[in-house]
């Protein structure tokens, strides 16, 4: 079956924008319809991907046209097992929030929708792109609509938004234009190297390998990037201001999308194209995720505003899933993969319930002021609880299987790290349970006014939740769909950490795809449910 | 004795040079054009003055263009091999006459004209554009500095033609001064490159580099450091760009966004002809001092444009900025930092006149004047002029689907291209830098409070002496000017457009390149 990416990619957009020009100012309903007609689109357009998509295959549904000639850039679009369940999480995560959105009315509608509608196109760009130049441009706009975003619907005085948010854009874009030059360099070098035309195509570039100093300091710039992207410690500086006055329904997608799509961008473009800088500098970026794991984790057990606690528990997770994709083997980056999506599908139904327990304890977000919400609201605390337990990955969820396959490609590479990073998964317990014990048990807090959610709130809840569960009884499924992509992206950086026994009969080693499985892995498929 | 040089002439022993009427045919509609317009301004009715005289403009201006376009593949010498008529000169001239009928459309009904009187006003503007094509199509030392004045000249007058404001005057006698001094200095440098090379002739002047070995003759390299110095003046590169802000600040904003964007063109073509045809065997010399000058030059700007709350005079900083990024392109010395240097113009062209109309239209409907309050929450109540300023601002930071994005984007192309990776590090530093102050303007705009549109005048102004009879004594009132929304929705569109499809800007830059044969 032949699906044309375009449409996934561009539908929100359009859609948004056509609802935005035919309701205007004067039918509201129209524009609403419209996005949220855009949104399930996408959504449908990503299940039928999954659905469609024939594992172990390659590249598929590519569309590949020449996009700026001079610059040898092209518009090329492409899903395979790296992107193709970050595709279908970030459309369950745009339409929960689109339905969040829905149910609540607010100033100058029809602009919020076009915004939202193309922070999803840019995402979704940013994730089946297959050109560096188009990558490097959805992954800098995708920031654009969330500067707009918090801008005009944010939280707090205007004053100290517009502070955060420039903040927040100034930050991340530093790593995105440094990745620009990094990207370009990549490029002109690669192409004089190989003596063809200049050509961006992820196809193209893995193609030649550059000299390790090259190597070396684009990496450091790629890095970089996705670093502040995620964000990691120590590039974190924006995060706690950002959070605090992004809109809640926006924040859900954003800290359970944009950050992934740093962590694409590692498996995706770092990998595969400088694989030897990939070795050189991974003990440093181990330990810069260690130190994420464990800083994170130790803010959210100190810090009591709940939305920085699931801030500074991304930064934990996304530790995690750095750890994973620098274990430079296999079953770390499956880990790593699989990780990424249960993330998603935990933090925007923790952000969400954290908007439901706000509402009901007037309107503060501070933990001290929580408490005993639980007492009228078991639907509420079964639902959280359920979320509480995928985020500390208790054995039976799928975030079990993804911290242990991450921890498991991390012991074979990085004993020591690994242990350390064990520490990490029980620290995980502490704040989350922290959170959960505070909010809905304890001493009823001053202004609480306990009760359940409301058939509204459960039409976006519990869908979320079913997806944890239901990806908790067969996480196989993105597994066996991500696990030969995921193969051929680490492969040329294996090839050089543990060099296959057949290296004297193929000199040079590093020809992507052609690396043996490493001897002695488990295999990923059947390693982690219990 | 004269006598004889009459026979002689009259004989036709004494023999002017051939003239491709031709070729010179977008000048000669341009000098036309002046003395038109400048008659039309003696006309008694007031519609003449304040109608007839711009329309006339525009006229000579679209006929200029329509002859630049209809040359635009020529490659031919002209008057003897003072100018040349190739890639580079058409593909210039075609940025002049946009902007120049953009800062015509700006002026229309603004405040300036009428105070110094159209015919006058206008035809200053046309004759500036005559200088800036004479200047990039020069091909000896002799016609740059004829077209540089010719340039400059006008350009001081129109800064100070807001008689009744002393800081319009402030700006006018600054700029007069300093550009003087620039001028004197490239004058210096022409002087003693010649005493160098004894020619005036751009490719001879190339040619004796190479044959007498003058890339470390002490003489010669005395007149490149002036020559750049002199040429810096006018591209405002740092630290000769004090004046800019100043001057940016003072004159009457339709002139501050031609010089912006028409004399910032000028400036570069000449810097590309003159460096990368007859310095080109001193390149190894002036490189790496010029990408010192660009890197300088892309922080001073970035930096001194965080704090101001002034928008021109902001713009007036990020102008400064946007000059070291195209300093990157004429550093490499190669075909590819051409095409990107003359893109990143066509670019910064469309980029700033959106912000520019805006600006204007802001300013006569406010009486805020240029202060950032006066765009502040125009978001919720004029779209039309809130988004040319947002596109206008997000791509002047380098935001991808704009203009600005793919030019910074060749740009650094060049830069890696030419074994400058450093240099194109420095730019997206100083894009970081400037995210700082374009993305304040983009705040305010949309989280902004509006301002109050009650302020309609501005405040009085003194009687004018000497100046046009019947001038109002106040600002004029504020009324929504069609073609300065016009001018605002058309360039923000373009900047858009040329982001998603640069294609057939990089097909018309691509001539531009390959005006120069002596470069890879």
């Amino acid at each position: 079956m032949t699906l044309h990416l375009s449409f996934l990619v561009w539908a929100p957009a359009a859609f948004a924008l056509l609802g935005a020009i035919l309701g205007g100012r004067s039918r509201p309903a129209v524009t609403r319809a419209l996005a949220g007609l855009g949104t399930l689109t996408a959504l449908g357009y990503a299940i039928a991907l999954v659905v469609d998509y024939k594992s172990g295959g390659g590249l598929q549904y590519v569309t590949d046209r020449m996009w700026i000639r001079e610059l040898g850039i092209h518009y090329k679009l492409g899903v395979d097992g790296l992107n193709l369940f970050l595709v279908l999480l970030t459309s369950v995560l745009f339409t929960a929030t689109t339905l969040w959105a829905l149910s609540e009315r607010r100033a100058n509608e029809s602009q919020f929708w076009v915004h939202l509608g193309l922070a999803h196109t840019f995402v979704l760009g940013a994730l089946v792109a297959q050109d560096l130049a188009l990558f490097v441009a959805f992954f800098d706009l995708m920031l654009i609509p969330f500067f707009f975003l918090t801008l005009g619907w944010g939280v707090g005085e205007r004053e100290e938004r517009v502070r955060a948010v420039t903040k927040l854009v100034i930050y991340t874009l530093v790593g995105s234009l440094l990745m620009l030059t990094a990207a370009i360099a990549l490029a002109v070098l690669s192409s004089s190297q190989s003596g063809r035309n200049l050509s961006f195509a992820f196809s193209d570039l893995s193609q030649v390998t550059l000299t390790t100093g090259s190597q070396n300091w684009i990496f450091l710039c790629f890095a970089a990037a996705f670093l502040v992207k995620m964000p990691s410690f120590p590039f974190h500086g924006w995060m706690p201001d950002g959070y605090r006055s992004m809109p809640l329904p926006v924040l859900a997608v954003f800290s359970g999308v944009l950050s992934k799509v740093a962590a694409y961008g590692f498996l995706r473009i770092v990998i595969p194209t400088l694989p030897d800088a990939a070795v050189h500098f991974q003990t440093l970026m181990l330990l810069i995720a260690l130190a994420s794991v464990l800083y994170g984790s130790v803010m959210a057990f100190s810090v009591t505003n709940v939305r920085l606690v699931l801030g500074y528990s991304s930064i934990a997770q996304l530790g995690f899933i750095v750890l994973g994709v620098f274990s430079l083997s296999d079953q770390g980056a499956q880990g790593a993969i699989l990780q990424s999506v249960n993330h998603g599908l935990v933090v925007a139904p923790a952000f969400f319930i954290a908007g439901l327990l706000a509402a009901r304890c007037g309107g503060s977000e501070d933990l001290r002021d929580m408490g005993g919400i639980a007492f009228r609201a078991p639907v509420l605390t079964t639902l959280f609880l359920i979320v509480a337990m995928a985020n500390l990955a208790i054995p039976g969820s799928s975030n079990f299987v993804g911290e242990f396959l991450i921890l498991l490609g991390l012991f074979n590479s990085k004993l020591a790290i690994a242990i350390i990073a064990f520490t990490g998964v029980a620290l995980a317990s502490v704040y989350t349970l922290r959170l959960f014990v505070r909010a809905m048990h304890n001493r009823v807090g001053q202004h609480v006014q306990s009760r359940d959610i409301s058939v509204r709130d459960g039409i976006v809840l519990v869908p979320l939740v079913l997806c944890i569960l239901a990806l908790a009884v067969y996480p196989q499924l993105p597994l066996k769909k991500a696990e030969a992509s995921v193969k051929r992206s680490v492969a040329p950086a294996l090839a050089i950490t543990s060099p296959p026994p057949t290296a004297a009969a193929a000199p040079g080693g590093a020809v992507p795809g052609a690396a043996p499985v490493p001897s002695g892995g488990t295999d990923p498929v059947t390693g982690g449910t219990p | 004795m004269i006598a004889t040089a009459l026979n002689l002439a009259a004989s036709g022993a004494v023999k002017g040079p051939k003239i491709d009427w031709a070729g010179l045919s977008p000048l000669v509609a341009l000098l036309g054009g002046v003395v038109v317009v400048l008659l039309a301004g003696l006309l008694r009715p007031r519609f003449a003055r304040e109608q007839v005289v711009p329309g006339l403009t525009i006229v000579t201006l679209l006929t200029s263009l329509g002859l630049t376009i209809w040359q635009l593949d020529e490659q031919k010498n002209l008057v003897a091999g003072a100018l040349r008529l190739d890639g580079l000169s058409t593909t210039l001239t075609v940025i002049f006459l946009v902007a120049g009928i953009a800062a015509t459309l700006l002026s229309w009904r603004a405040m300036a004209p009428r105070e110094s009187a159209h015919g006058e006003y206008f035809s200053l503007v046309l004759s500036s554009i005559s200088g800036m094509v004479v200047l990039v199509w020069a091909q000896n030392t002799v016609s740059l500095f004829l077209g540089l004045e010719l340039l400059s000249i006008p350009l001081y007058v129109l800064c100070a033609t807001e008689m009744r404001r002393a800081t319009s005057l402030e700006a006018g006698l600054k700029y007069l001064v300093i550009g003087s001094v620039g001028s004197a200095t490239l004058l210096y440098g022409l002087a003693l490159i010649y005493g160098a090379t004894g020619t005036t002739d751009y490719t001879a002047t190339a040619q004796a580099f190479s044959a007498k070995a003058l890339s470390g003759d002490t003489l010669a390299l005395a007149g490149i450091a002036l020559v750049l110095v002199g040429m810096c003046f006018k591209c405002s590169v740092a630290p000769f760009h004090q004046w800019t802000p100043d001057v940016y600040e003072g004159a009457p904003t339709p002139v501050t966004a031609f010089m912006a964007v028409a004399t910032k063109a000028a400036a570069f073509g000449v810097f590309l002809r003159f460096f990368d045809v007859a310095l080109i065997d001193a390149q190894s010399t002036w490189g790496p001092a010029l990408a010192v000058l660009a890197t300088i030059t892309i922080i001073v700007g970035n930096v001194g444009a965080l704090g101001q709350s002034s928008l021109k005079r902001m713009l007036a900083y990020s102008s400064v900025a946007q000059a070291g990024y195209m300093l990157a392109g004429v550093v490499v010395s190669t075909q590819l930092g051409v095409r990107a240097t003359v893109f990143y113009l066509g670019a910064y062209l469309v980029m700033n006149l959106a912000a520019f109309g805006v600006i204007i239209a802001r300013e006569r409907e406010t009486g805020l004047g240029d202060d950032i309050s006066a765009v502040s929450g125009i978001g919720a109540t004029r779209p039309l002029l809130a988004w040319p300023l947002t596109v206008a601002m997000l791509a002047l930071a380098g935001v991808p689907a704009t203009a600005g994005f793919i030019g910074k984007f060749q740009l650094i192309r060049a830069t890696v291209d030419g074994n400058y990776t450093w240099l194109g590090i420095v730019i997206v530093i100083g894009s970081m830098i400037s995210l700082g102050y374009y993305l304040k303007v983009v705040a305010a705009i949309w989280a902004g409070a509006p301002s109050t549109e009650a302020l309609a005048t501005g405040p009085a102004l003194p009687a004018l002496a000497g100046g046009a009879p019947d001038a109002p004594t106040t600002a004029p009132p504020a009324k929504p000017a069609w073609e300065l929304t016009f001018v605002a929705v058309v360039f923000g569109a373009a900047t858009i457009v040329f982001g998603i499809i640069p294609q057939p800007l990089f097909d018309f830059v691509e001539r531009a390149g390959s005006a120069f044969t002596n470069l890879v």
